[in-house]
C-alpha cells in the first residue's frame, strides 16, 4: 500500500462517492465523473480505482436491494470512510496551501 | 403490439466472469455490464452491444478479480482421490459381470490402439539416429514425360548430385549414392553382397560409425570397399577385414574399412559400400551413365547448414532443372527437397528398381487410426451404456455425497477416476493382448517383419498410459456429466419419479451407432473377401496352374532346363523374360504404317512353348518357328487384339492382320521391323485393377533375363520342389533357389489387399465382441430390472413366447435400424470407391451383403433368448415373495 495518498483519479472518485452520497455504484459514479470532468471514464479503471480505495480502507461497500434492472444483479453502493474523509481533507488542505503562497497567480500571463 | 424479445448479454459471457471472478465481486460486475448492455442496446444496437460485453467480459480479468485457488481444494483432491478409488473398488467388485464386460471390452479394444501407437512410433523412430538428421534432405525428381502426368521419384540422377555441389551455394555436403548388388568371393568364399557405390561425404552427412579404418578417405580412391560388421564376419570369419582384398565380378577390391551395422530402423539399408568413384571408371565409356535424365537407382542426399535457406536453395535447383530441361528429349524433370523424417512416413514415390522400400503413406495410418478409433468407441460406448442404465442404483450414493457437501465438480471427478481406474485396469489385461497379437501382426506379411518391431520401450509404455487414461476420460465423461446433474433432493428423493429414463433415446443412439459400425466391419469383410477370392480365380485368359517359375538370377538357363527336362515330374518347360498378371510390366514403342503414331505396348519375351504351356488361346495365325539368338534378329512377333484394335491393323480382324509388318523399339533395339505371326486373344498382362491394354510377344534370346516355367505334374510336391532345388544347387552355389507357383506369385501380388482383409476382419471380429457384450450386459440388466413385472404377466398368463417378445422388441428394433443405415452405406461404399478401382470386378452379391446381419443377427438373438428365457421361466412365485 501507498500509504493514504491520493493519486489524481482516486481524488475525483473519492469526491464523486462524497458527492452522490447514497447513490454512489460504480456505473453512476462513471457518469458522475464524465458530467463533472468531461472526460470518459472507463467502467474497468473506475473498477480497479473503487477496489484500490477499497483495500485502502478510504471508502467502504456494502450490497443493495436486488432490482429487476441489471438482469436482477445487486448494486454495490460506496460511501466514504472517516479515513477517507480525512484523507480528502488532507488533499484539499496541501492545496490550499499552495494557493496560498503563490503570488498574484493570473492566467493570461502564463503564456 | 407486438414487442420484440429485449436482447440479453451473452449467458457465456455471464458464466465465464462468474467462473473465474471472486464471488464477492462477481455480482456487481456483471450487473454493472448488464447495465451498459442495456444502454449500448439503446444507442449501438444489440449485436454491438453484444460484442462490447463480450470484450469487456475479457477486460476485466484481472489480478484483483480473478479468484485465486484455494488451499482447501489442494487439499481435498487428494483425500478425496483415496475415497473415490475406493468406493469405485467396492462398487466394481459388487457388479461383477458389469465390470467385467466393461473391462475386457475396454482391454480388447485398446489393444488394437496400443498395436496402432507402437506401429506408429517404430515408424516415427526411422533414421532418428543421425545426429544432424533435421538438416538432412533427399532430393526427388519430379518426372513428366511429354504425354504422361508427371510422377514423383526418389532417385536423382548422377549429374543432378554433381550440378548440385558445383552450382547451389549454401549446401554443406552432397552425397551421390547408387544401388550397388555383386557377388564378393575371398578364397573359396562366395555371398552376394547388396548395398551402395557411394562417395566419402555419405559419412560426413549420416551417422555410421566406423570401426576399423579412416571414414575421410575410406571411399575415396576407387576400388576401395566397406563392409558393415556382419558382412565382414561372413567373408573373412574372425580374421581382420581391413585391408584385405576382396574379388567382385572380375576385379579386386581392397577393405578400406569395417562400419558398425546398419541400424534396424534406417531407410536406407546395406551390407557394403564402394566407392563411386570405382563405378564411375568402370562406366567411363557409358555416355548415358552421367546423363541427366538418366534418374533410376541414383539418390542424391544434402546435408544443409544448420541456418539454411531453403528457398534459396529450391530457386538454385530450380534453375539447374530448367537449364538441363532444355537439351531436349521429351522428358522435363524437376528438383525437390525432402526432409529425412519424411521418408519413411511421406508422400508415396516412385522407385525405378521398383523394390519394395520401407514406407507408408500418413493416409495409411490415418484409415487405420480412425478404424481402431471406431473399436474403441464402441468399447467406450459400452461403458457409458452401462453406468447410465445403472444409475438408480447409485443414485443415493451421489445424493450423499451431494448432501454433505460434493460439488458438480466433486461428483464429475469421482465418476471420471472410476472410469479412469477401469481403463488402467484393462490396459494390464491389453498389454497381455498386445504381447499376444504383436507376433500375429509382424508376420502379417513380409514387408511388415521388415518394417517394423513393435518392441515396449519407456516411451512407447508412457504413450500406452496417456492413451488408457484418454481412453477412461472419454468412456466416463457422460456418465460423470449424468450424475453430476443430479440434485441432492432428487437422488435421496423419490428415485423412481427422477427421470431416468428419459436418457433412454441417448443410450439408443449408442447402441444404433455401435451397431452399425459393428455391421458395416462385418460386411465389409464379407465383400472384401468375395472379392478377394473372386481376384485369385480370376480367368487370366491364360492357365497358371502347377506352373512352377523358377528365377534363374543371371544363369544360363539351358544347362539347369536339360535337367529338369530328364525329371519325370516336369511336363512341360518354357522361358520367358517376366511373369505377366502380377504387376511386373515390360515394354517399347511401335508403330504401324504411320510412323509418327506410336504407342506404348506392354511385352514379355518367351519361347516357343511358352504359349502352349500356359494355353494362351491363339486365335489366327501361328506360334514362333524362328529361332533367333539376338534380339536384333528377332522378326516374329505375336499381339493381342487390342495391338489390332489400337492400330485398326487389318480392321481388327485377326486373319488379315497376319503377315504385316510393324516397327517396334524397346531398350534392346530401336527402330526393328517386325511381323505379325499370331494373334491371341486378350488376356491380363496387369493386374486384376488395370484394364487390358495392348500386348505383344517377342522372342525370347538368350540376352534376356530368364525365368524357366515348370509344369509340375506331381503327387509330392514338397519331394519335387526338395529334387528340383537339388539340381538348382549343382548350377548355382551362391544364390539361394528363388522358385514359386504361379498361383503363389498372384497370391503375393495382392498381399496388399489379403493383409488389409485380415486387418478388417481382425477388427470386426472384435468389434462384434464388444457390441455383443454390450448388448448382453444391456439385456441382463433389463430382464434384471423387470424380473417382477415378468412374474406377474406370467401369474396373468403370459406364455413364454409372449415375454420373449416383448423384452427382445426393443432391442431388435435397434438392430434393424443399425442395419437399415449400415448395409446400403457399406455396398455404396464398394459400388462407388472400393470397385471402381477394379475394372473387371464381379457385382456384390446379395448373400455377402446379409451374411454378416444374419451372424450378427444371430449372437444377438442367441443372447437376447437365453437371457429372456432365464427370466420367463423363473418362478414367479419365488420372485414375487422376495420382494
Amino acid at each position: 500500500m501507498k500509504g493514504t495518498n491520493l493519486g489524481e483519479f482516486e481524488e475525483l472518485v473519492l469526491l464523486t462517492i462524497a458527492a452522490l452520497v447514497n447513490d454512489a455504484y460504480s456505473v453512476a459514479i462513471c457518469d458522475e465523473l464524465e458530467k463533472h470532468t468531461g472526460r470518459v471514464a472507463k467502467l474497468g479503471v473506475v473498477h480497479a480505482v473503487l477496489n484500490r480505495l477499497e483495500e485502502k480502507g478510504l471508502v467502504k461497500s456494502h450490497l443493495g436491494e436486488a432490482t429487476s434492472t441489471r438482469g436482477g444483479k445487486r448494486k454495490r453502493f460506496y460511501i466514504v470512510t472517516h479515513a477517507g474523509k480525512a484523507s480528502l481533507m488532507n488533499a484539499k488542505q496541501v492545496r490550499e496551501g499552495y494557493w496560498r503562497i503563490i503570488p498574484g497567480f493570473n492566467l493570461e500571463g502564463s503564456i | 403490439m407486438n414487442t420484440p424479445p429485449t436482447p440479453k448479454p451473452p449467458h457465456w459471457a455471464q458464466r465465464f466472469i462468474a467462473w473465474y471472478c471472486k464471488p464477492g465481486l462477481a455480482e456487481d460486475l456483471i450487473g454493472d455490464l448488464n447495465e451498459y448492455f442495456e444502454r449500448n442496446v439503446q444507442s449501438v444496437g444489440p449485436r454491438r452491444a453484444k460484442l462490447i460485453y463480450m470484450i469487456d467480459a475479457f477486460k476485466f480479468f484481472r489480478s484483483y478479480t480473478v479468484r485465486k485457488p484455494t488451499f482447501a481444494n489442494f487439499l481435498i483432491n487428494p483425500i478425496m482421490i483415496g475415497s473415490y478409488v475406493k468406493t469405485s473398488a467396492r462398487n466394481l467388485m459388487r457388479n461383477k459381470l458389469f465390470s467385467f464386460i466393461n473391462i475386457v471390452g475396454l482391454a480388447i479394444s485398446m489393444s488394437v490402439g496400443l498395436l496402432l501407437i507402437a506401429f506408429v512410433l517404430d515408424l516415427r523412430s526411422y533414421d532418428r539416429f543421425h545426429q544432424k538428421g533435421e538438416r538432412i534432405y533427399r532430393i526427388t525428381s519430379v518426372l513428366t514425360s511429354n504425354r504422361e502426368q508427371s510422377s514423383k521419384f526418389a532417385s536423382a540422377s548422377i549429374k543432378t548430385g554433381k550440378l548440385i555441389r558445383e552450382k547451389v551455394t549454401g549446401v554443406e555436403e552432397v552425397a551421390i549414392v547408387r544401388d550397388f548388388s555383386q557377388d564378393a568371393r575371398v578364397g573359396d568364399n562366395l555371398l552376394p553382397l547388396k548395398g551402395y557405390w557411394a562417395e566419402p561425404s555419405l559419412f560426413r552427412i549420416f551417422t555410421f560409425p566406423m570401426l576399423e579404418g579412416n571414414p575421410e578417405n575410406a571411399l575415396r580412391d576407387p576400388y576401395s570397399i566397406v563392409l558393415t560388421e556382419t558382412a565382414a564376419k561372413k567373408l573373412f570369419g574372425n580374421e581382420r577385414a581391413l585391408g584385405k582384398a576382396i574379388q567382385l565380378d572380375t576385379l579386386a577390391y581392397q577393405v578400406t574399412g569395417v562400419m558398425k551395422d546398419v541400424p534396424f530402423f534406417s531407410h536406407i539399408n546395406f551390407e557394403a559400400l564402394v566407392s563411386l568413384s570405382t563405378a564411375q571408371q568402370l562406366n567411363k565409356h557409358d555416355k548415358n551413365f552421367e546423363k541427366w535424365t538418366n534418374m533410376g537407382s541414383n539418390y542424391v542426399y544434402l546435408l544443409l547448414p544448420p541456418v539454411a535457406n531453403k528457398t534459396s536453395i529450391q530457386s538454385q535447383l530450380d534453375a539447374i532443372a530448367q537449364e538441363e530441361n532444355l537439351t531436349g528429349e521429351n522428358t522435363k524433370i524437376q528438383l525437390e527437397l525432402l526432409p529425412l523424417y519424411q521418408i519413411v512416413v511421406g508422400e508415396n514415390l516412385g522407385d525405378m528398381r521398383g523394390s519394395v522400400r520401407v514406407h507408408m503413406p500418413p493416409v495409411v495410418l490415418w484409415i487405420l487410426g480412425g478404424l481402431a478409433l471406431v473399436v474403441i468407441l464402441s468399447a467406450c460406448f459400452n461403458y457409458t451404456n452401462l453406468s447410465i442404465a445403472r444409475a438408480m442404483r447409485r443414485f443415493k450414493e451421489v445424493g450423499i455425497r451431494k448432501a454433505i457437501g460434493a460439488g458438480k465438480g466433486h461428483i464429475r471427478q469421482q465418476f471420471l477416476a472410476e472410469a479412469v481406474m477401469i481403463s488402467l485396469a484393462a490396459l494390464v489385461l491389453s498389454c497381455c493382448l498386445f504381447l499376444l497379437l504383436r507376433p500375429q501382426l509382424i508376420n502379417l506379411a513380409p514387408e511388415m517383419q521388415r518394417t517394423v518391431k513393435l518392441e515396449l520401450t519407456p516411451g512407447m509404455i508412457t504413450a500406452f498410459i496417456v492413451f488408457s487414461v484418454t481412453v477412461g476420460v472419454l468412456a466416463g465423461l457422460l456418465p460423470a456429466l449424468f450424475f453430476s446433474k443430479v440434485s441432492a433432493i432428487q437422488a435421496l428423493g423419490n428415485v423412481s419419479a427422477l427421470k431416468v429414463f428419459k436418457h433412454t433415446t441417448l443410450r439408443r443412439a449408442l447402441v444404433v451407432m455401435q451397431y452399425t459400425f459393428t455391421l458395416i466391419f462385418v460386411t465389409t469383410t464379407a465383400i472384401g473377401y468375395v472379392q478377394y477370392k473372386n481376384i485369385l480365380a480370376f480367368d487370366l485368359g491364360f492357365n497358371t496352374e502347377n506352373i512352377l517359375n523358377i528365377h534363374m538370377q543371371g544363369n544360363k538357363p539351358d544347362a539347369f532346363l536339360k535337367e529338369l527336362s530328364e525329371m519325370p515330374e516336369v511336363t512341360g518347360l518354357s522361358r520367358s523374360l517376366i511373369i505377366t498378371s502380377v504387376g511386373n510390366a515390360w515394354g517399347g514403342y511401335m508403330t504401324y504404317k504411320d510412323s509418327r503414331d506410336s504407342a506404348l505396348v506392354l511385352t514379355n519375351h518367351v519361347d516357343e512353348n511358352y504359349l502352349p504351356l500356359h494355353e494362351y488361346k491363339l486365335i489366327a495365325g501361328r506360334n514362333f518357328i524362328e529361332r533367333p539368338i539376338t534380339a536384333k534378329a528377332a522378326r516374329e512377333v505375336i499381339v493381342n487384339e487390342q495391338v489390332l484394335k489400337r492400330f485398326n491393323i487389318a480392321a481388327g480382324d485377326p486373319g488379315k492382320a497376319i503377315g504385316e509388318e510393324v516397327t517396334f523399339s524397346n531398350i534392346q533395339v530401336t527402330g526393328r521391323k517386325m511381323r505379325i505371326v499370331g494373334v491371341i486373344k486378350d488376356f491380363h498382362y496387369g493386374k486384376v485393377d488395370n484394364l487390358i491394354e495392348p500386348v505383344a510377344f517377342l522372342f525370347w534370346t538368350p540376352e534376356d533375363r530368364g525365368i524357366i516355367n515348370a509344369k509340375i505334374q506331381s503327387t509330392d510336391i514338397l519331394a519335387t520342389m526338395a529334387k528340383i532345388e537339388s539340381v538348382w544347387k549343382k548350377i548355382d552355389r551362391v544364390h539361394p533357389f528363388q522358385a514359386k507357383f504361379y498361383t503363389q506369385e498372384i497370391e503375393d501380388a495382392y498381399s496388399e489387399l489379403s493383409s488389409m482383409i485380415k486387418i478388417i476382419g481382425f477388427l470386426s471380429f472384435l468389434a462384434i465382441s464388444i457390441a455383443s457384450m454390450g448388448l448382453f450386459a444391456m439385456v441382463v440388466f433389463t430382464t434384471e430390472t423387470r424380473l417382477k413385472e415378468i412374474s406377474i404377466r406370467k401369474v396373468l398368463g403370459a406364455t413364454t413366447g409372449n415375454l420373449l417378445l416383448l423384452l427382445s422388441r426393443g432391442f431388435l428394433w435397434l438392430l434393424l435400424i443399425s442395419a437399415l443405415i449400415a448395409l446400403p452405406l457399406t455396398y455404396l461404399f464398394f459400388k462407388e470407391v472400393v470397385l471402381t478401382r477394379f475394372p473387371y470386378h464381379t457385382p456384390v452379391q446379395f448373400t455377402e451383403l446379409f451374411a454378416g446381419l444374419l451372424a450378427v443377427l444371430l449372437i444377438s438373438f442367441g443372447m437376447i433368448g437365453w437371457q429372456t428365457m432365464k427370466a420367463a421361466r423363473s418362478n414367479p412365485a419365488k420372485v414375487l415373495k422376495s420382494q
